[in-house]
C-alpha cells in the first residue's frame, strides 16, 4: 500500500498525492510563514485518507446520517447540511474534495498567520485566503485540460472563499447533465456541495442522453442504483436551454438563500451566470 | 526480475485482488476501491483493463488511458509542468507533422521506440489526398433524394446519393472526379465542403430533386430546416413484431405508417400468432406479404418517411363483412412522433377519439426505443501512392505488409479500416481523430496525417530509411515547443501491438 507523497512543482507550488486526493496547495507572503504553512498542511494531510477511510460507510450515507467525528469528515457534513435541509438528496461525499481544501487551509492560516496569500486545489475544487489589499486569479476550463472559459480575480471583499466545480467532465458521478458547474462560497466545502447539486439538476429529458445505475459502474458508490448520467448526445437548443434552467432556479434559490455567492453553468457550450456580483463567465446562449 | 513477473497478470495480483463479476479490489490505498472492468478507481491512477489492475497515468497527455484523468482547474500563473512525457507511453502523430511530397525525400519524422520489448519504428507523415472523400450516414427514414442524385454545396456538384441503408440514408461526396476532373470552382467549394465536414463543422447541402440539408458529423441531421430527433425503432413491420403483445386487448388494430413497409396488426404474422380477429381495414400500397405493404404513398416528409399528412388517406377499404362498429384503431409511424387513435363509428367510419393511458404508453415506447438521429462521417482515401517512397524504397512491399496487416495504418492516432485488394484505401471515423487534423493545398486536394507502424526488423525488410529513424525520446526532446501534447483520444486502440 501507497503512502501519501509530497511533491515540489514549479511556480512555488507543492502536489500533495495519497490514494484518490491531488492537491495542488501554494501559500504567499514572508519565506519562513509559507515554509511553515507548507510544512504544516504536509503533516496534516499525512493523516486525513485513514480518518475518512474510517467513517467511509457513515459518509456515504444520504443526509441526515449519523454524527461523524473526524475534523474532515465533520466539515463535509457542515458543507451539506443546508442543503439535505432543503430536501435534496446529498451525501457527505458531495463536499470530500472542498473539505479536503478546507482542512488544509485552516492548518495553513493556523501555522502561519502571516501569509498574504494561499490557495488549495483539490482536484478543481479550492479554498481560498486573500488578504486585505491582495487578488488572486483563478482561471475556469470547462474541459478538464481543456481551454480557459473564465477567469476569476478573488479579493478579500468578495468573500470568497472556496471555488468548486462538479460535472459530468470531472470523474465523480452526476446525476445531471451539466458539463461543469463552478461555483462560488465562504468556504471550499459549501462550493463543493453546491457544485455537485447544481450540476445535478442540470437536466432534461431527451433520448441523447445515456444513464446507468452509479452502483453498475461502481459497486461502493454512495449514489448506489440512482441512474447517473454516462453520455449525452447532441442535445437541441431547446433541450440545453431548459437543462440549464433547471439547474440555475436551484443555484438563484441558493444565492437568495445566502447558501452561496454565485454559480456558472455550462452545457454543450452554452453558460449561464448566477449570483455573483463579479465578472466569471460571460454569458453564451445555446 | 524475470519476464514472468513483469507481466500483468502478475503485476495485478501485487496490487490487487479478483473479486467476482470481474471486480477487481485495488490495494494501493486504503480506500481498497473495487473496480468494474473498464472502469478505474477513484484515483483515475489505477484501472481494470481486461481483468488486470493497470496503472494510468491522467497527468501525462498522450498517454494510453482507460479513462481520462481527473479534473483540472489550470491556475492563471502557469501550467502544470510537474511531470514529463513518457516516451514509452507516447504516440507521435502526422498531424502538424508537414509533408515531404512528392516523398523523394524519407517522410518527415520516422520515429524508433521499444513498445512491449519490440523494437518499433513509426512513419509519421501528411499525405495529401487527391483521391478521397467522405461517406456520410444520416440516420432517418426521410426521403432526401432519388438515389444517384446530384448533392450540392454552394451550387456546385461535390457527390451524389447512394444506397440507402436500414434506417439511415447515405451519401458519397468528393472523390477525385469533384475535386480535380470538373470547373475550379467545383473543386474548391468540393475540397471546402470535405474540410469542413471532417474538421466536425455543419454543412448546408442540397439534392436535385429532393431536399435541404445541414449535415455534421455527431449532431442531428437537419432536413428543410426541421431538426431529426429519432432514428425509426424498425420498418413498419418489424414495430408490429416488437410491439404486438403490449397493444393486444388494449387495440383491435393497428396500422404503422412507414415508407419501406408499413405494418396491420392483425393481418400480420406477430397479430395471427396472438390469435387476434381480423379488422377488415385494407391500407393502399402493393401486398409483400400478409400484413406487410410497400409503397403505401410517395417519399416524404411527413408520417413515417411517407408524404402522408392525414393518415387516415392510407386506407383504401374497410370491409363490412369482417369490420364492426366500435372497432378501437390505431395509427402510428415507426419513430411514435405521429400518432392517431380512432373508434368505428356505427357506418364503420374511423373518428378520432381520446388515446386510452395503455395505448399511449406503447406509443411513447416507440419513441423511447428510437435511437437518438445522428450524421456520422467517414473519411475515405488511397495512400497507395508517392507517399509510399517516403516510407520505403520499394513502395510494393509496403502495400503488401499494410494488406498482411504486419503493418499498421492510423491517421492521427485513430484506427483506419484498410480496403481489402490493391492499394491502400482507408476509411477512418472523423470524430476519432484530433482536432484540427486535417489541411488542404490548392490543387485542390486535402491533407490528411497517416502514420505506418511496424517491426523495426520488418521495416528493414521493406527497404524503409533505417538511417533516418530518430529515437522517441530525442524527437520529444528536439521538437521542444513545436510539439503539440495531446490526451489519446479514449476509445481508440494503442497503436502498438501488445506481445
Amino acid at each position: 500500500m501507497n503512502g501519501a507523497l509530497v511533491q515540489r512543482l514549479a511556480g512555488g507550488r507543492a502536489h500533495l498525492h495519497h490514494g484518490p486526493i491531488d492537491v495542488v496547495l501554494r501559500g504567499y507572503g514572508p519565506a519562513d510563514q509559507v515554509a511553515a504553512a507548507e510544512a504544516a498542511a504536509a503533516r496534516r494531510f499525512a493523516a486525513i485518507l485513514d480518518e475518512l477511510v474510517a467513517e467511509l460507510s457513515a459518509l456515504r450515507a444520504p443526509m441526515p446520517a449519523p454524527p461523524v467525528t473526524g475534523t474532515v469528515a465533520r466539515r463535509m457534513r457542515a458543507g451539506c447540511m443546508p442543503f439535505a435541509a432543503q430536501g435534496v438528496f446529498v451525501t457527505a461525499m458531495a463536499a470530500v474534495a472542498g473539505a479536503v481544501a478546507d482542512e488544509l487551509l485552516a492548518t495553513m492560516r493556523e501555522a502561519a498567520p502571516n501569509l498574504t496569500r494561499a490557495f488549495v486545489n483539490d482536484g478543481g475544487d479550492i479554498a481560498v485566503f486573500v488578504a486585505p489589499g491582495e487578488t488572486l486569479d483563478i482561471a475556469l476550463a470547462v474541459d478538464p485540460g481543456g481551454q480557459r472559459d473564465g477567469a476569476l480575480r478573488v479579493t478579500a471583499e468578495s468573500g470568497i472563499g472556496g471555488v468548486a466545480t462538479s460535472g459530468r467532465l470531472g470523474r465523480s458521478f452526476s446525476l445531471g447533465i451539466a458539463d461543469a458547474v463552478t461555483v462560488l462560497a465562504r468556504d471550499a466545502a459549501t462550493a463543493d456541495a453546491a457544485a455537485t447539486l447544481i450540476a445535478n439538476a442540470v437536466d432534461v429529458a431527451s433520448p441523447a442522453i445515456i444513464r446507468a445505475p452509479a452502483e453498475s459502474l461502481d459497486p461502493d458508490s454512495d449514489l448506489g442504483a440512482r441512474l447517473v448520467t454516462t453520455r449525452v448526445g447532441t442535445l437541441t437548443p431547446g433541450e440545453i436551454a431548459a437543462a440549464l434552467e433547471q439547474g440555475a432556479a436551484r443555484a438563484v434559490r441558493w444565492v437568495e438563500h445566502g447558501l452561496i455567492l454565485g454559480a456558472a453553468l455550462r452545457l454543450a457550450g452554452a453558460a449561464r451566470v448566477v449570483g455573483a456580483p463579479f465578472p466569471i463567465l460571460t454569458e453564451t446562449p445555446p | 526480475m524475470s519476464e514472468h513477473r513483469l507481466s500483468a497478470a502478475a503485476r495485478s495480483q501485487r496490487f490487487g485482488q479478483a473479486e467476482g463479476e470481474g471486480i477487481i479490489r485495488c490495494d494501493a490505498c486504503p480506500v481498497l476501491c473495487r473496480i468494474r472492468p473498464g472502469r478505474s478507481g477513484a484515483c483515475s491512477r489505477y484501472a481494470n483493463q481486461d481483468g488486470h489492475l493497470v496503472r494510468t497515468d491522467p497527468a501525462i497527455a498522450l498517454a494510453h488511458q482507460v479513462e481520462v484523468g481527473g479534473p483540472v482547474v489550470a491556475f492563471a500563473e502557469g501550467d502544470w509542468d510537474g511531470m514529463l512525457l513518457d516516451p514509452s507511453r507516447a504516440f507521435v502523430t502526422g498531424i502538424g507533422a508537414g509533408t515531404t511530397y512528392p516523398d523523394y525525400k524519407p517522410a518527415p519524422f520516422i520515429v524508433g521506440a521499444t513498445h512491449h520489448g519490440v523494437d518499433t519504428v513509426t512513419i509519421v507523415t501528411e499525405g495529401i489526398f487527391s483521391y478521397c472523400g467522405v461517406k456520410v450516414k444520416i440516420d432517418t427514414d426521410r426521403h432526401l433524394g432519388p438515389e444517384a442524385a446530384a448533392v450540392r454545396a454552394k451550387g456546385e456538384q461535390v457527390g451524389h446519393v447512394t444506397t440507402a441503408e436500414y434506417g439511415s440514408q447515405m451519401l458519397s461526396l468528393g472523390g477525385v472526379r469533384h475535386l480535380t476532373g470538373g470547373s475550379k470552382r467545383e473543386g474548391n467549394v468540393t475540397c471546402e465542403t470535405l474540410l469542413a465536414l471532417c474538421a466536425g463543422e455543419a454543412v448546408e447541402l442540397t439534392i436535385d430533386g429532393g431536399h435541404a440539408l445541414r449535415v455534421q458529423a455527431g449532431a442531428a441531421p437537419v432536413v428543410d430546416g426541421r431538426e431529426e430527433v429519432r432514428m425509426r425503432v424498425g420498418c413498419g413491420s418489424a414495430t408490429i413484431g416488437i410491439f404486438a403483445q403490449q397493444w393486444l386487448g388494449h387495440v383491435d388494430e393497428v396500422i404503422v405508417v412507414d415508407d419501406h413497409i408499413t405494418g396491420v396488426l392483425t393481418e400480420h404474422q406477430a397479430g395471427r400468432v396472438l390469435g387476434m380477429t381480423a379488422g377488415g381495414i385494407r391500407v393502399r400500397g402493393r401486398r409483400s406479404t400478409p400484413g406487410r405493404y410497400f409503397q403505401v404513398a410517395n417519399p416524404g416528409l411527413g408520417w413515417g418517411g411517407t408524404d402522408i399528412t392525414d393518415p387516415l388517406a392510407i386506407i383504401e377499404s374497410i370491409d363490412a363483412k369482417i369490420a364492426w362498429p366500435g372497432l378501437r384503431l390505431l395509427l402510428t409511424s415507426t419513430t411514435g412522433e405521429d400518432a392517431l387513435y380512432c373508434v368505428l363509428d356505427e357506418e364503420l367510419r374511423p373518428v378520432e377519439a381520446t388515446m386510452p393511458d395503455a395505448v399511449r404508453l406503447v406509443v411513447e415506447r416507440i419513441g423511447e426505443n428510437c435511437e437518438p438521429s445522428l450524421c456520422t462521417v467517414i473519411f475515405m482515401a488511397g495512400a497507395g501512392g508517392s507517399l509510399r517512397a517516403g516510407v520505403t524504397e520499394n513502395p510494393v512491399l509496403l502495400t503488401r505488409s499494410v494488406a498482411s496487416g504486419e503493418t499498421r495504418v492510423t491517421m492521427g492516432g485513430a484506427p483506419c479500416y484498410v480496403w481489402p485488394g490493391g492499394g491502400i484505401t482507408i476509411m477512418a471515423d472523423v470524430m476519432k481523430l484530433p482536432k484540427r487534423a486535417f489541411g488542404h493545398v490548392p490543387t485542390p486536394a486535402l491533407v490528411a496525417p497517416i502514420e505506418f507502424t511496424l517491426p523495426r526488423a520488418l521495416y528493414e525488410q521493406l527497404g524503409g530509411h533505417m538511417g533516418d529513424i530518430v529515437p522517441v525520446e530525442a524527437l520529444l526532446r528536439g521538437l521542444g515547443e513545436q510539439l503539440r501534447v495531446e490526451g489519446w483520444i479514449p476509445g481508440n486502440p494503442w497503436p502498438f501491438a501488445k506481445p
